[in-house]
C-alpha cells in the first residue's frame, strides 16, 4: 500500500483523517500515485493538479524521504521506501500569507 | 413568519445568518468551508433551500458546493471549468497576450425557473451554465468570443466576471459585467453578446467612446422593470432605461462616485442604494463616516444614511458582491465590510445595527426572504 498525507483543507475534502491508503498497479510514480489518489476520492480532482493539463497547482509541492520531488518527471519512480509503504509520500501546501 | 436568511461569503468561510420577519436577533452558522474563500454563494429563487456555493484557494483551486437544506449540509459538485476550444489571449497588465487561464468563481446566478440552472461568472473572463446542480459546467462561449475579447484586459482584482443579471421578463437576456472590459448583453440566450457601454466615460482608456475598457464594478436591477439598470463603475453611478443601450450618469450630490456596490429597494425601483468610497487609490469611506447613500429618485439626489453606522476611525471597504436586499414589506438592506462586519438595516436605511461585527473580511452578502 502506498501512504500519502494530504494537508489539512484535502482531508477534509477527502472526509478522511491522517493518511490515506492506496493501491497503485504498475511503476510506482507520482502520476500513478495521484491517479489513484482522485480515483478514490474524486472530489480531489483539480485541487493537487489542474484539470486536462495534470499540471501541479502551483503552490503545492510533493516531499518523500526528505527530498522535494516537485520538480521530477512525473512518470519518475518514486523512492523504494515510498513504493514499500515505509514512507509517505507528502502533499505539502506552501506557507504563504502575512 | 417570515424568515429572512443572509448567505455570507468571506476570506475564510462561509456564514448563513438568519432572523424572523423582525430582523432583531440573529442566528450565526459558520463557518462553512473554514479558511476557504467563499467568494460568493446563492440560493435558488425556485427552491430557496438550493444553495450554491464558490469555494477557492490560491493553493487548491476552486471547489463548487451545493445545500439542498438551506445551507445546514453541503455537497461537492463539479469544479471542471473549461474553456470552449483552444482559449485564445486577452490582453496583459502591461498590454501583451496573455492566455486565458481560469482562476476562479466570482459570482453564481441560479435560475429563475429551474433550481438545477445555474450560472458561474469566472476569472479569467468567461460565463459558465450548469444544467445539473452544478455537477457540470459549460463555456457560454460566445461572450469570450466577442471580437474585442482579445482586448480585454484585468483590472486590479484579476479579469473576472463578476455580475450575472437575469432577466425575469425574457429568458433568453442576462447582462454581465466584467472588470475591466465592461458590460455586455446577450438577447438568444447567450450564444451572441454586445457590449453595452454607450455613454460610459472612463479616465484610465484613452478613447472614452471605446466599445470595451470600462471597469464596471456592478450591476443592479429591479425585477419589475428589467429595461432599467443602476450601475457602479469604477468612478461614477450610471443608469441606462433602454436595457444598457445608452447609460448616463446620476452621481449627483454624492460626495464621491467611487465604489463598489450597489442595489435597488425590493418594493420602489427607483429607490437605490450605493456606498461611496473615497476613491480608487484609497478604498475606505470619506473621512472614516461609513455612509450609505440612498436616492429615491432613481439617483442624482442621494441622502446620507448614518444611522447607526461608524461616523469615525471607519477605514473599511465594502465590496461588489456585498450588499444586498430583502423582500419584507419593509425593505431590508445588508451590506458586509472587508473589517469583518455585516450591517443591517430593516427600515429601508434609515437606521442600521451590526448583525455580526468580527467575521473575516467579508466578500459577499445575499439575502433569501422565507415564507
Amino acid at each position: 500500500m502506498i501512504r500519502v498525507e494530504l494537508p489539512q483543507h484535502l482531508r477534509t475534502l477527502a472526509g478522511v483523517k491522517g493518511e490515506v491508503a492506496l493501491e497503485v498497479a504498475g511503476p510506482v510514480t507520482l502520476r500513478a500515485v495521484l491517479d489513484s489518489l482522485e480515483a478514490k476520492y474524486p472530489m480531489l480532482q483539480g485541487t493537487i493538479r489542474e484539470h486536462v493539463t495534470l499540471k501541479r497547482r502551483d503552490f503545492l509541492r510533493f516531499f518523500a524521504c526528505e527530498e522535494d520531488l516537485s520538480h521530477e518527471s512525473p512518470d519518475a519512480l518514486l523512492p523504494e521506501a515510498v513504493a514499500s509503504g515505509r514512507e509517505p509520500l507528502l502533499v505539502i501546501g506552501a506557507i504563504a500569507g502575512g | 413568519m417570515s424568515q429572512v436568511r443572509l448567505l455570507v461569503g468571506t476570506r475564510k468561510g462561509a456564514f448563513v445568518l438568519t432572523s424572523d420577519g423582525k430582523r432583531e436577533k440573529w442566528d450565526v452558522s459558520g463557518p462553512h468551508f473554514a479558511g476557504w474563500e467563499i467568494y460568493h454563494l446563492k440560493g435558488s429563487p425556485v427552491d430557496p433551500n438550493r444553495l450554491y456555493a464558490s469555494q477557492s484557494s490560491g493553493w487548491f483551486g476552486q471547489i463548487m458546493q451545493r445545500s439542498n437544506d438551506g445551507g445546514k449540509t453541503w455537497e461537492q459538485a463539479g469544479n471542471k471549468f473549461l474553456y470552449d476550444g483552444v482559449p485564445g489571449t486577452h490582453q496583459w497588465y502591461d498590454g501583451t497576450p496573455h492566455p486565458w487561464e481560469f482562476k476562479r468563481v466570482w459570482h453564481l446566478e441560479p435560475s429563475l425557473s429551474d433550481a438545477e440552472e445555474v450560472y458561474a461568472g469566472a476569472e479569467d473572463a468567461a460565463l459558465f451554465r450548469s444544467a445539473d446542480g452544478g455537477q457540470n459546467w459549460e463555456e457560454l462561449s460566445g461572450l469570450r468570443k466577442h471580437g474585442s475579447g482579445p482586448h480585454w484586459q484585468p483590472g486590479a482584482g484579476g479579469m473576472c466576471l463578476h455580475t450575472v443579471i437575469l432577466d425575469p421578463s425574457d429568458p433568453k437576456r442576462i447582462f454581465i459585467a466584467i472588470s475591466a472590459a465592461g458590460a455586455f448583453r446577450t438577447d438568444d440566450g447567450g450564444q451572441t453578446w454586445k457590449p453595452i457601454n454607450k455613454g460610459l466615460r472612463s479616465q484610465q482608456i484613452p478613447d472614452q467612446d471605446a466599445e470595451v475598457g470600462h471597469c464596471v464594478h456592478h450591476i443592479a436591477m429591479h425585477p419589475s422593470r428589467p429595461g432599467t439598470l443602476f450601475m457602479q463603475k469604477h468612478w461614477d453611478v450610471m443608469r441606462s432605461d433602454n436595457a444598457g443601450d445608452s447609460w448616463q450618469e446620476v452621481s449627483g450630490n454624492l460626495p464621491t462616485d467611487f465604489g463598489f456596490a450597489i442595489d435597488v429597494h425590493a418594493h420602489e425601483p427607483e429607490t437605490i442604494f450605493v456606498v461611496p468610497i473615497k476613491s480608487d487609490s484609497e478604498h475606505f469611506p470619506l473621512d472614516g463616516k461609513l455612509q450609505v447613500y440612498r436616492s429615491k429618485s432613481g439617483g442624482n439626489e442621494w441622502e446620507a444614511l448614518t444611522k447607526g453606522l461608524p461616523q469615525k476611525d471607519c477605514y473599511v471597504n465594502v465590496l461588489r458582491d456585498a450588499m444586498a436586499v430583502d423582500r419584507l414589506d419593509e425593505c431590508g438592506v445588508y451590506f458586509g465590510t472587508t473589517g469583518g462586519q455585516v450591517y443591517g438595516s430593516s427600515d429601508a436605511g434609515d437606521s442600521w445595527a451590526p448583525i455580526v461585527r468580527d467575521l473575516p473580511a467579508v466578500l459577499s452578502v445575499e439575502v433569501q426572504t422565507l415564507a
